[in-house]
């Protein structure tokens, strides 16, 4: 369990739902649990920020109420639905609270994390509430100077009974405070690996505004050849592409632009026309298809149709024979997201598997509709930042280039029952055979 | 720029642009806190990972310049000339360290020293600042007696300084000396110091403070020192039981255990519960060879895809002859830098260490494991252990049926070779004399070891 502690407006929210939707994206099925929400349907209209009053004893017992419903449905869960990590976001600001969360945890046998979020920079807290609280259901019928006062009253309400995780009486938990946006950080007794992946990752983040830009190298000559994988240079449109993009770039006028490409020669080509130093990496290089690569899918279904089938089936999961599978694509990512995540403005250049991997991360994409992504040639997508998640723009740049979407057959299931029929049928024949053979 | 436009680059193979400007990581605290071993342990990781690093400490620049150690009276805060010197030795030791970053192609240099007063890190920084360099401090705070008294048992005793002393009499005396210090010590403040970046460990890992992580380097920095400890454990490292392509002399593939093989996954399960170890973790690769020796085990085990051989691309499962016969240019450009060379379509040594990364980082967190993978992937974990550099790596000797058992001591790693009395073919091919792209086969095949 992961247990958020803060005022409101420090970007509790926004770390839990960061952090989540990394936790899923590595394979950890994790969900959030806002206690706001649960307010919410609660007490269906938002009057004031008197609700919040620490005298106010029938919204406390509303409050407390909503806190248990929450700990009950992360209790259903972790026993039911098979998630492994539970965030609880909610202010638990006093050590009462916390204590409840705490026995609660330890009856059921959860590890606890807190994360505590401490900001007193008046111009990051305003930038907080005018980015994601005045939108908020709670403040419809306001206008924003409106909400932003009342806000900042209920703010108040919390201040007077806040007590902040203690060096001395909290040593025995494990924690991890972020002071001010991450310039600084207290950590306590982390307790396992995935305490310390988690730790790493906050301290990897920023708020920063910045944008990233990520499309694939411009049209190869084994895409115009209907061939997957190999490493081939790029076509007379794919060159085309690479001075466009060079001139898209340049018009955006990007402050400080880093520019990642993979090791192969199709994006370094790309990359080549833009004029400007970039950084190979090889854990950007597109899917390895084993013994299919370089093979057309008309190729791979008369030598493979097993495995063509197989893949249709469980596109995340399945593993080219000698190659790789979606997973592991995303598992070798994981240190470029970490690095992207570090960064400012960064435009990567890379292949449609891998793309499909990285935006799955940004747009916070289930396994299942991940290798299903469209990213066409010749387009650029540029992901910016923006309340809890991210503001998605693609740029075509008019070069026309071949199609490499290849959508989940319907058909799928029926070809796949009549491989197993026809591999059936086979068997038969020859146990037919053998049995007149010993005749 | 590094990486900019090179698709056969002899340059390392930098996932990150480790920044261009140097950095200077710079240690405080008292004495017998750990400050040698974290810098010693943290510069064999930073060449590891492909990070030049080099550790300045300037104990060693006072033993040159004071060539016998008398008492602790030499750290008396108010032995001047003491002072002068200790003040001398830490700017040689400061010259030095401007030679490595500034003309011998270092990035990271670890200045190893107490630096307790504000007043010398002041002086580092200035120094840091004249040249460009980047500073982190990486503080060591401990009180627990426990810990303290253990630390000079198993590093002081055995020091330089005293080589004519009994037990008791370097113990009293080394107490005193961190007497010395902890009057004018002034630890890194979350107010005073908030412009600096550091990282202040407590109590061994318990508690972290990390302030101003500046860039990538530091950040991987800050994640490493969260991740060790210093529990006692043991790990243990061998390949896979012999395999069927081993026997063949080909290399690479996915092939299963010979009889041979299989008798030594059984040697070793009794071994390993012979070592009696509580709490062991096994872990493999996902290739047959090792899942089958690990079987044998019969306890739960672990698969990493990290942990598979390295790829050969267009050489799997060929005999060295065969390579030799199909492509000669590349087997003599192997030999000539085995640790970078790529197989066609395949992997490099070096590309092997950057995905071993995640399993050294683990292997730092966990306590009592079983490694069992292959040649190449032993050899990089190896010389992460054992501190080899990159031209040592290719050619560590990691024979079949071999446990190796690492014990972390003192400031390094004691090894100890078990050699499981199975027999087995030898996969060991040392570097030929020729290496030359025109030599001959004979002279290519010089080193091959036998096989069917």
């Amino acid at each position: 369990m992961i247990v958020m502690v803060g005022l409101p407006a420090r970007g509790k929210t926004y770390i839990s739902k960061k952090l989540t939707r990394y936790l899923n994206w590595i394979g950890v099925p994790t969900q959030v649990f806002n206690l706001g929400q649960y307010r919410r349907e609660a007490v269906k209209s938002y009057k004031n920020y008197e609700f919040f009053r620490p005298d106010n004893e029938e919204a406390m017992n509303i409050r407390r109420a909503c806190a248990l419903n929450a700990l009950k449905d992360i209790a259903n869960y972790f026993a039911k639905e098979q998630g492994q990590v539970a965030v609880f976001d909610a202010t638990n600001t006093t050590r009462e609270r916390r204590g409840v969360i705490i026995s609660f945890a330890k009856e059921k046998g959860y590890k606890v994390f807190f994360i505590e979020s401490i900001c007193d920079d008046p111009e990051i807290i305003e930038a907080n509430i005018m980015e994601v609280k005045v939108s908020s259901p709670d403040y419809e019928n306001c206008d924003k100077e409106e909400a932003l006062e009342d806000f900042l009253k209920r703010i108040e309400c919390y201040k007077t009974t806040y007590v902040s995780l203690d060096d001395e009486s909290d040593r025995h938990l494990s924690y991890i405070k972020i002071f001010n946006v991450g310039s600084r950080y207290l950590v306590n007794r982390v307790q396992d690996h995935i305490q310390s992946r988690i730790v790493y990752y906050l301290m990897n983040i920023h708020v920063t505004p910045r944008s990233i830009y990520l499309s694939r190298h411009g049209e190869s000559e084994l895409n115009l050849l209907g061939r997957i994988g190999g490493d081939s240079g790029l076509s007379s449109q794919g060159k085309k592409y690479a001075s466009t993009l060079s001139e898209f770039i340049r018009d955006q006028a990007i402050k400080d632009l880093k520019v990642w490409t993979s090791h192969m020669k199709r994006t370094i080509q790309t990359a080549e026309a833009l004029g400007v130093a970039y950084e190979q990496w090889k854990a950007l290089n597109e899917i390895d298809a084993g013994v299919c690569e370089e093979m057309t899918y008309e190729e791979i279904q008369e030598n493979y149709p097993e495995e063509f089938a197989m893949r249709d089936q469980d596109k995340y999961r399945y593993r080219y024979p000698k190659g790789e599978s979606y997973e592991d694509l995303v598992h070798r990512l994981e240190p470029v997201i970490m690095e992207l995540e570090r960064q400012e403005n960064v435009l990567v250049i890379c292949h449609q598997a891998v793309m499909r991997c990285l935006l799955a991360y940004f747009l916070d994409k289930s396994a299942d509709e991940l290798p299903y992504l469209k990213c066409p040639l010749h387009t650029v997508l540029r992901l910016t930042p923006v309340a809890y998640g991210c503001k998605i723009e693609p740029f075509y740049l008019n070069i026309k280039a071949v199609n490499t979407h290849r959508e989940k057959p319907v058909v799928s299931q029926r070809t796949f029952n009549s491989i197993a029929d026809h591999q059936f049928q086979q068997l038969i024949s020859m146990v037919y055979l053998f049995s007149r053979m010993w005749m | 720029m590094r990486g900019a436009g090179r698709s056969n680059s002899t340059d390392p193979d930098r996932t990150v642009c480790m920044t261009n400007c140097p950095t200077l990581i710079v240690t405080v605290g008292l004495p017998a806190r750990g400050k040698t071993y974290i810098s010693k342990k943290l510069t064999r990781y930073l060449n590891w990972i492909g990070v030049p690093t080099k550790e300045f400490n300037v104990g060693q620049y006072r033993r040159e310049c004071v060539k016998i150690y008398k008492s602790f009276e030499f750290f008396r805060p108010d032995n001047e000339e003491g002072l002068k010197i200790r003040k001398q030795c830490a700017s040689a030791a400061l010259n030095d360290v401007r030679q490595y970053l500034t003309e011998e192609g270092g990035q990271v240099a670890v200045f190893d020293a107490t630096n307790t007063t504000r007043e010398r890190r002041e002086t580092i920084n200035r120094f840091a600042e004249q040249n460009g360099f980047k500073v982190f401090f990486v503080e060591s705070v401990c009180e627990d007696p426990d810990v303290i008294a253990e630390n000079i048992v198993q590093v002081k005793l055995g020091s330089p300084d005293y080589t004519h002393c009994n037990t008791e009499q370097a113990v009293e005396d080394f107490m005193k000396r961190i007497k010395c210090y902890e009057n004018s010590y002034q630890p890194l403040d979350e107010v005073l110091d908030r412009e600096l970046s550091f990282i202040k460990i407590i109590d061994v890992g318990r508690r972290y403070l990390v302030n101003q992580v500046q860039d990538h380097i530091q950040s991987r920095i800050v994640y490493y020192l969260m991740n060790i400890h210093i529990t006692p454990r043991s790990i243990y490292l061998c390949r896979h039981g012999e395999s069927e392509l081993n026997v063949r002399g080909r290399i690479g593939g996915d092939s299963g255990l010979t009889a041979r093989g299989k008798e030594f996954a059984r040697c070793l399960g009794q071994f390993m519960h012979k070592q009696g170890i509580s709490d062991l973790k096994v872990w493999t690769s996902q290739m047959k060879r090792t899942i089958q020796t690990a079987e044998a085990l019969g306890v739960p085990y672990e698969q990493w895809k990290a942990l598979n051989e390295i790829d050969a691309g267009v050489c799997e499962e060929l005999m060295y002859e065969e390579i030799q016969q199909r492509y000669p240019l590349e087997f003599a450009l192997r030999d000539q830098d085995k640790y970078r060379y790529r197989y066609p379509k395949g992997e490099s040594y070096e590309d092997l260490v950057q995905r071993l990364e995640p399993v050294i980082m683990e292997l730092e967190r966990q306590e009592n494991v079983l490694v069992i993978c292959h040649q190449a992937v032993m050899r990089c974990l190896l010389a992460y252990f054992l501190d080899k550099t990159a031209e040592e790596l290719p050619y560590l000797k990691c024979p079949l049926h071999s446990v190796l058992k690492l014990t972390p001591v003192a400031y390094g790693c004691k090894v100890e070779r078990i050699s499981l009395k199975v027999e087995a073919v030898n996969t060991h091919r040392e570097r030929p004399e020729n290496v030359n792209v025109h030599r001959t086969a004979e002279d290519a095949l010089q080193t091959v070891p036998a096989h069917l």
